[in-house]
Parts: C-alpha cells; structure tokens; sequence
C-alpha cells in the first residue's frame, strides 16, 4: 500500500514536469524558428520606411500606426464599457436576472471565434453604420471582441476585494461612487490591467475580423475612417500569397518583440503600483 | 429622562430577512460616558452597533421596527442625510482594517470625502488625530508608507485615529483589541479614557475585565434582547438579572 504511494507520486511528478517543459520547448520553438529569420531583417529603416511594392521591399512603417491605433481605439472603447459592466455588476446590483443574463451574455461572447465577430462588424459598421473599411470600424469591432475578457477579468478583481474596505469607506461618510472610485477600484486595478493587457494582445494578433472591418490598405491614414492594415494581417497576407516570406518573417519578428516590450513595461508598472500600496 | 441623553433608542427590534436580531431595545447613552454592550456571540451586540450608523443599509433584507434618536434627530427618518450621519456617529470594527494605502491617505481619506482638500488642513488633522489616539510618536516620521506595514496594535489605533479625524460626536467601537496582545490592548484602553473627554463611546468591549476596566455603564444583551444595564460597577458586581449574574460569574458564554 505504502509503495503504491510513492509510485503515484513519481508518476504524478514525472507527469506534471514533463507537461511543463513540453509547453516550454514547443514556446521556445516558435520563438527561435520566427527570431532566426525574422531578426536579420530588422533594421531601423524597417520600421521607419512604409511598404513599397505591396511589402515586397521597405518596412511596415504604415502597418504598425494602423496597428497602434486599432489597438489603442478598442481599448479605449472597450476597456470603460467592461470595467463600468463589472462595476455595475459586483456594486450596483445584487445577484438577480438581469446579472445572471449579462454574465450569460458575456460568457457567450467569449466563446464566440472572431470572424463572427468580423462579420457582424462587417455589416453593422462597415455597411449599416457606413463607417467603411476603417480604423473606426476595426477598432468597434474589436472593442466588442474583447469585452467579454475585460468584463470577466475585471469582475473577478472587483470580488477579491474585501468587505471591510467598503464597510471602511461608507462608515467614514462615502457614496457608493467615492467607495468604488476611491477604494474598490484602485484596489482592484492591478487585476484590471492584466485584463486589459490581455485584451491588447489579442487586439494586435486578432487577422480575420480586422481584414473584414479595417481592411488592408497599405497606404498611411490620415484619419479614424482611414482603412488600414495592421502587422498581423500583413503578416498574414505578404506569407499567404507569397509575396514575400523575409519580410513575413521580419513583420513577425517585431510583432513579438513589441508584445513583449509591452508585457514587460506592463509588469513594471503593476508592480511599482503594487508596493507603493502594500 | 435627562437632557444629557446622547443616543436614545426606543422599542427597537432589528431583522435580517425574518431572522431576529435585536428585539424590543429600550436604552439611553449618555452624552460623554463609556457605554459597553457586552454578551455572548450573536447577542445582537454588533448590529446594534452598526444600525446607528446604518451600516445595516449595506444589508440586503435588513429591516427594523422602532426609532433610535441622536440628539433630536431620528437617524431612520426619511430626511436623513446618511453621509453627514456616518461623520457624526463613527465606528471602529473588530479587526483591524487599514485600507491599502499611506498612513496619511488612510487618516485624510474621511476628510477629503467632503470636508477639505487643502494640504495644510489635512496635515494639521493628521496630526490632531493620530495624537489623540496615541500613535503619532510612533509613525510622525513615516506618514508615507503603507498603513500595511503597521503592526496589529498600531493598525488598530490607525483606525481610532482615522474616525477621529472626522470629529463625530459618538463612537462606537465593536471589539477594538480582539485581536490585539495585552500591551497593544493596554495603550488602547489608555486612549479610550483619554477620548472620553470628547466623545460618546459604546463598546463592544473584548472581555468582562476589559468592560470592567473602562466602563461607566453596561448593558447585558442575550438573543437580541437587553436584559439589564445600569451603572458597570453594579451589572458587573450585583447584576439585578439572574442571567446577568450567570454570565458575568462565568456560568456560560
């Protein structure tokens, strides 16, 4: 009996670490193979010069504004409207039907693949709305793509937070309003952040809903209802029709290192936030 | 009845959904006496406390029957505005709860609510408050970190200190020193005589020798009723109410 023990413990043991360097190895992997071809063709006039010949030759300067601003237009629509959701979720209502149907909703939303969403975009803005191909369209529709996340990630923050500090903020003579803007929400915002820093990820990689609401345009916008094309697509698009593969490779090297200088900026800032309070 | 009357609460029952909490509460605290409510678990003693504030609004399916007057105000009445209340009638919990930021921010957090935001304002009553609870020598000098990194018994007098930066007429204090070693407990009941001089006090005191201690009157509550109160050294020594006698010798709770 006392052998089966240590048995399943050098199972379980060989089991959990074998799982863990596998992910690793296969994260590694992608890294190498995309840096090893990518890298070489990184140069500062890569990122400053825009394509030329549809991204045969120059760099992806066009791409990575188009990239920036998509980015930045689904944040700064999505991010209040879910974090006002959760809000309103965890301090402004109790557990009743409305919050079961909105929790519902969103769950469904997230499992929902994102040319659905592309495709709702497409009709609603692009043709309804007759905002275009544009930086205006893309960004609604990612906004729309990444709230179920930043709902999600920012209502289980809210949670965590203990009774007591709201019990502290209304016995000192605070609103509902001065509890969550002064308290709850500070307090929960390291949460927040991850969730929305998630959502940006997702936001650069996203392809099939961006072609179908951004469009692919090349050429540098000069306003919201520009189209544009973002580094993934062009990634997408110079690999897909064998335009050219170095460039592919390149515009998928500085994809991840952007992602990754971002994360680590994240990180810093969360943790700077994190010991000024603790 | 006297005019020195501070809280008066009359025919006062207190529900969570239909489960009864207090029942029929009759009593009068006195303007600037220490008034402890002590009993066994679950006698109602922290939800007197919290229903004059109205923390109990917090509850869902909290309701009562009966009135609790502060001064001549009916604190349940429709015209009552619950924020200028809340800074009247402040209250320290049973557990220390620094939130999480500066000492300074913690104790400033009331005033800059809706009374003042001028930094010279602010410093003056982070320093009037802290002295009053006896915890200025020990952090004047370190305003800025983390009320967090206090240690159980400074974290608690952080708390007196914050609900006295507010000036309220009446505190109530529900177990200040339950979690609290003898010395930190023993610079807490200093403190208490000192705001005596100010300020009403009802406390929900940690144990019989603690209310002993510090008390001017007692009330013993059991179930949600008040079973006897009068002046503490008589509830303590000569309790009128057998039950009383029971727990004060020891018999149960």
């Amino acid at each position: 009996m006392n052998r089966r023990r240590y048995v399943t413990q050098g199972i379980a043991t060989i089991f959990i670490w074998t799982g863990a360097l596998l992910t690793i190895a296969v994260m590694l992997l992608i890294l190498f193979q995309i840096l090893k071809e990518g890298l070489p063709v990184l140069r500062l006039s890569f990122f400053l010069e825009s394509p030329k010949e549809m991204g045969r030759e120059g760099g992806i300067f066009s791409t990575l504004i188009g990239t920036a601003t998509l980015t930045l237009v689904a944040i700064v629509v999505g991010a209040p409207l879910g974090v006002g959701t959760a809000v309103f979720l965890r301090e402004y209502t109790r557990e009743s039907k409305m919050s079961r149907m909105i929790r519902f909703g969103t769950d469904c939303l997230a499992g929902v693949p994102s040319i659905i969403f592309g495709l709702f975009g497409f009709v609603f803005f692009v043709i309804k709305l007759n905002l275009g191909w544009s930086i205006l369209s893309g960004g609604l529709t990612l906004a729309a793509m990444i709230l179920p996340t930043i709902i999600s990630t920012a209502e289980e923050s809210i949670k965590a937070i203990p009774y007591s500090y709201r019990e502290v903020s209304y016995s000192l003579g605070g609103t509902k309003w001065q509890t969550v803007t002064r308290v709850v929400l500070p307090s929960a915002l390291p949460g927040i952040f991850t969730g929305i820093l998630l959502s940006v990820g997702r936001s650069i990689g996203e392809t099939a809903a961006v072609i179908l609401t951004a469009g692919s345009s090349l050429v540098m916008p000069t306003s919201l209802f520009s189209p544009i094309r973002t580094m993934s697509v062009h990634f997408y698009i110079l690999a897909r029709e064998g335009i050219s593969m170095k460039m592919a490779y390149g515009t998928g090297a500085a994809l991840i290192l952007f992602v990754l200088m971002i994360n680590m900026m994240a990180q810093w800032a969360i943790n700077r936030y994190i010991r000024r309070r603790t | 009845m006297p005019e020195a009357n501070k809280i008066a609460i009359q025919d006062f029952s207190f529900y969570y959904d239909s489960c009864r909490a207090l029942w029929n509460v009759n009593l009068c605290i006195r303007s600037k006496e220490i008034f402890t409510v002590f009993g066994p678990a679950r006698s109602g003693k922290t939800t007197l406390l919290k229903s004059l504030n109205r923390l109990t609004d917090l509850i869902f399916g909290a309701n009562h029957t009966g009135t609790v007057h502060l001064d001549e105000t009916d604190i349940y009445g429709p015209n009552v505005d619950l924020t200028r209340l809340r800074r009247r009638i402040g209250m320290v919990f049973d557990l220390p709860t620094p939130l999480p930021m500066s000492i300074f921010d913690n104790i400033t957090y009331g005033p800059r609510l809706s009374l003042t935001n001028r930094k010279s304002r602010l410093h003056e009553i982070v320093e009037k408050a802290l002295r009053s609870a006896v915890l200025w020598e020990e952090v004047k000098d370190r305003l800025n970190t983390s009320a967090l990194r206090l240690s159980g018994g400074q974290q608690q007098r952080l708390c007196i200190a914050r609900v006295l930066a507010l000036e309220p007429e009446v505190l109530l204090l529900d177990e200040p020193c339950s979690g609290l070693d003898p010395i930190s407990t023993a610079s807490i009941e200093e403190t208490l005589f000192e705001l005596k001089k100010t300020y009403t006090i009802i406390l929900v005191p940690h144990n019989i020798q603690q209310a002993s201690r510090v008390a001017d009157r007692a009330g013993f509550f059991l179930n949600g009723e008040l079973v006897e109160e009068g002046p503490a050294y008589q509830v303590f020594t000569k309790p009128r109410d057998k039950r009383t006698e029971d727990y004060v010798t020891g018999r149960f709770g």
